[in-house]
């Protein structure tokens, strides 16, 4: 006799019902909340009078005019500049983030020094502290370094794990790692930093990639450190080219900043959906067992 | 050449505060698998990391062949461990597993395979060789994590508990296992473990500790024969031994009497320092007792106990019978009756047991004297 049966029709139906409410519940919700960005997207293929004129998505005059127009931009450079000009700050200060973060947690972690509570309670109160505090004393600091107008304050101080949040990631997730495996390492001859990159990075890389993919994506989003300390044009971030295309004193051209703001999404998403595998793993395996 | 010889001279560990090794003196033989046993804490698994090198002395200082090795990093001690969880690389194949440690130390890759396929072939693990730990079963990923240490061909190999994570019958096989690969490698060997099964079955010798210090060492035999002291004697053997309280009536040059449940006892002890009216404990081990008068219990001098059936577990192979005994001061007896015995609760039951077979230790908890067994019985 077969102990799996099947479930009464009248359960089944119960099921679908079910299934259907929590379904349709979620895909409602689900709608709302992504809207605005469906609307941004379309908007970026409608001609600037259609945008307030409609509250439809689809355009009635589709028009890639936003888009062309928006990637020239009001200024002598095109709006690839100020791509490259993101890149070439936010991948040095991932790249550092990451080595700085992963050093800094792991001694956190695993080695013995004096007063280890107190740097560990010091590095979270950073966590703590609003950034704006620190804006003005970091501003006169680098202008003293004679830095401004270049990237360096924006990546350098990620080289001695200034990010505490990751710092604070990267102990918790190394805290759930039971650390047998580093010891034998070290009995089959390693030193610290061969344990670290031999057996310690292989098995944190989902909070590393956490860490890659969060600094990523709010260094992109960043608007208040590159306007404080760039000065040129030539040198803006997507940011702050976007906040440049909406001019205040005359009709701004909406289509072509939302156009501008879609493509600005892009690389944030494909980074997301290439890394999601892990990165939702990191998130959630530093809390659980790992 | 004393290759493979472990010395620990005076070796203490804190922690803090905490003295977790208090003042160790060991010597460990060439060849020989020593088991350290001891209760949870009772720093056995400390004084096997302090070996390794993963923890340094507070005090003292360990040799490992001629060479004074206490403030030497682990990899150069000549070490190799088995840790309890395996301790596997997890991004690794099976093979890079067994060949990290010759991978650090820069040998060519040429040697390293043939290193590893050797030790692979030893170990059955040949054709796992490409998997990675995952995909390997608690007892496989185990001899991966012998394999890794026999690569190394070290002087001195270190277990620490590394059968607790495996199920009983995967334990008995692995347990056979290391037996064999002791006799195969013939190096030293230290085993750390709480598995009485393991230590008694595995060991040349069996160091006992108890809260950082040593108890007693010797052969696995001559622990359970002749314990040191009440704690040995209560911690090897399962179930474990009952004791009794006692009272010294007089000594004589070959015997101790001993007032017990009414009853004077007159143990064969030689040499035992002991007055009348000093406090005592007999220890009985449960497989010691006899049920009912036999023909060996008569020959011999022994004692009986009458006592009530409170509770029966029958293993089939044996049973053990609780005994309440009102006239005790613990009150409760454990027997073990070889074969699957009916016995009904609540009824009375008679135990023997010979009277060489008593165990006896003063109120500090030293064994009192030395047994009958232990001396050659003087020429009248």
């Amino acid at each position: 006799m077969s102990l799996i049966t099947r479930p009464r029709p009248d359960i089944a139906w119960i099921g679908r019902v079910n299934a259907l409410l929590r379904y349709g519940v979620l895909i409602g919700v689900g709608l709302v909340m992504l809207y605005p960005l469906f609307w941004m997207v379309a908007a970026s293929f409608k001609p600037n009078h259609e945008i307030f004129g409609s509250v439809g998505l689809w355009p009635q005059e589709p028009t890639m005019d936003g888009v062309v127009k928006g990637w020239r931009t009001g200024t002598e450079y095109s709006f690839a500049t100020y791509l490259l000009n993101s890149f070439a700050f936010i991948i040095p200060k991932v790249v550092l983030t990451v080595v700085s973060s992963v050093l800094v947690a792991y001694g956190f972690a695993r080695f013995r020094m004096p007063g280890k509570q107190l740097w560990f309670a010091l590095m979270v109160a950073t966590i703590l502290l609003p950034k704006s505090v620190l804006l003005i004393p970091q501003y006169l600091m680098f202008r003293e370094f004679g830095w401004l107008d270049t990237y360096l304050p924006l990546y350098v101080p990620c080289a001695f794990a200034t990010d505490g949040f990751f710092v604070f990631m990267v102990v918790q997730f190394l805290r759930g790692i039971p650390p047998d495996m580093e010891e034998a390492a070290v009995i089959d001859g390693c030193n610290s930093l061969q344990v670290l990159w031999h057996v310690v990075v292989p098995v944190i890389m989902p909070a590393i990639i956490s860490v890659a993919l969060f600094q990523f994506m709010w260094s992109l989003n960043d608007f208040l450190y590159p306007l404080i300390y760039l000065s040129s044009v030539g040198k803006y971030p997507v940011a702050l080219a976007l906040k440049m295309a909406i001019d205040v004193t005359e009709a701004t051209a909406w289509n072509q900043v939302l156009a501008m703001s879609t493509i600005a999404l892009l690389p944030s998403l494909i980074v997301f959906f290439l890394a999601q595998k892990y990165f939702v793993e990191g998130i959630t395996s530093g809390s659980v067992k790992g | 050449m004393a290759k493979g010889r472990v010395l620990l001279r005076g070796v203490v560990k804190s922690f803090g505060a905490t003295d977790v090794i208090k003042g160790v003196d060991l010597e460990i033989a060439p060849g020989e698998l020593t088991v350290f046993v001891g209760p949870s804490g009772c720093g056995k698994s400390t004084l096997l990391r302090l070996v390794s090198g993963l923890e340094l002395p507070t005090g003292g200082s360990i040799m490992i062949g001629d060479r004074d090795v206490t403030l030497v990093h682990p990899s150069e001690r000549g070490i190799a461990m088995v840790f309890q969880s395996y301790a596997l690389y997890p991004h690794m194949s099976v093979a890079e597993n067994m060949g990290f440690g010759l991978k650090i130390a820069g040998l060519p890759k040429a040697l390293i395979k043939e290193k590893v396929a050797k030790a692979a072939e030893t170990l059955q693990l040949t054709p796992l060789l490409d998997r990675k730990p995952r995909a390997l079963s608690g007892g496989q990923r185990q001899r991966v994590a012998i394999g890794r240490c026999i690569v190394r061909e070290p002087d001195v190999f270190l277990f620490d508990e590394p059968l607790s994570n495996l199920d009983a019958a995967l334990r008995g096989q692995m347990r056979v296992e290391i037996a064999r690969l002791h006799a195969k490698l013939g190096a030293t060997m230290i085993y750390v473990t709480h598995d009485q099964v393991e230590a008694m079955t595995l060991a040349t010798r069996i160091v006992v500790l108890n809260a950082g210090r040593i108890e007693q060492i010797g052969a696995p035999i001559e622990l359970y024969c002749h314990p040191a002291n009440l704690f040995v004697a209560g911690f090897i053997g399962s179930p474990r031994m009952n004791f009794m309280d006692g009272i010294v009536e007089g000594a004589e040059a070959d015997s101790v009497n001993v007032r017990l449940n009414g009853a004077t006892l007159r143990l064969p002890r030689y040499d035992a320092d002991v007055k009348r009216g000093n406090k005592v404990t007999v220890g009985i081990r449960p497989e010691h007792f006899r049920v009912g008068p036999t023909a060996e219990a008569a020959e011999e001098p022994a004692v009986e106990f009458d006592a009530v059936i409170d509770l029966v577990e029958r293993l089939g192979g044996e049973t053990l019978a609780h005994l309440r005994m009102p006239s005790l001061s613990d009150g409760v007896l454990v027997v073990k009756i070889s074969g699957d015995v009916a016995l009904r609760i609540g009824t009375g039951l008679r135990v023997g047991v010979r009277l060489a077979q008593c165990h006896l230790f003063d109120a500090d908890g030293r064994a009192v004297g030395a047994p009958a067994s232990r001396v050659a019985p003087v020429a009248a």
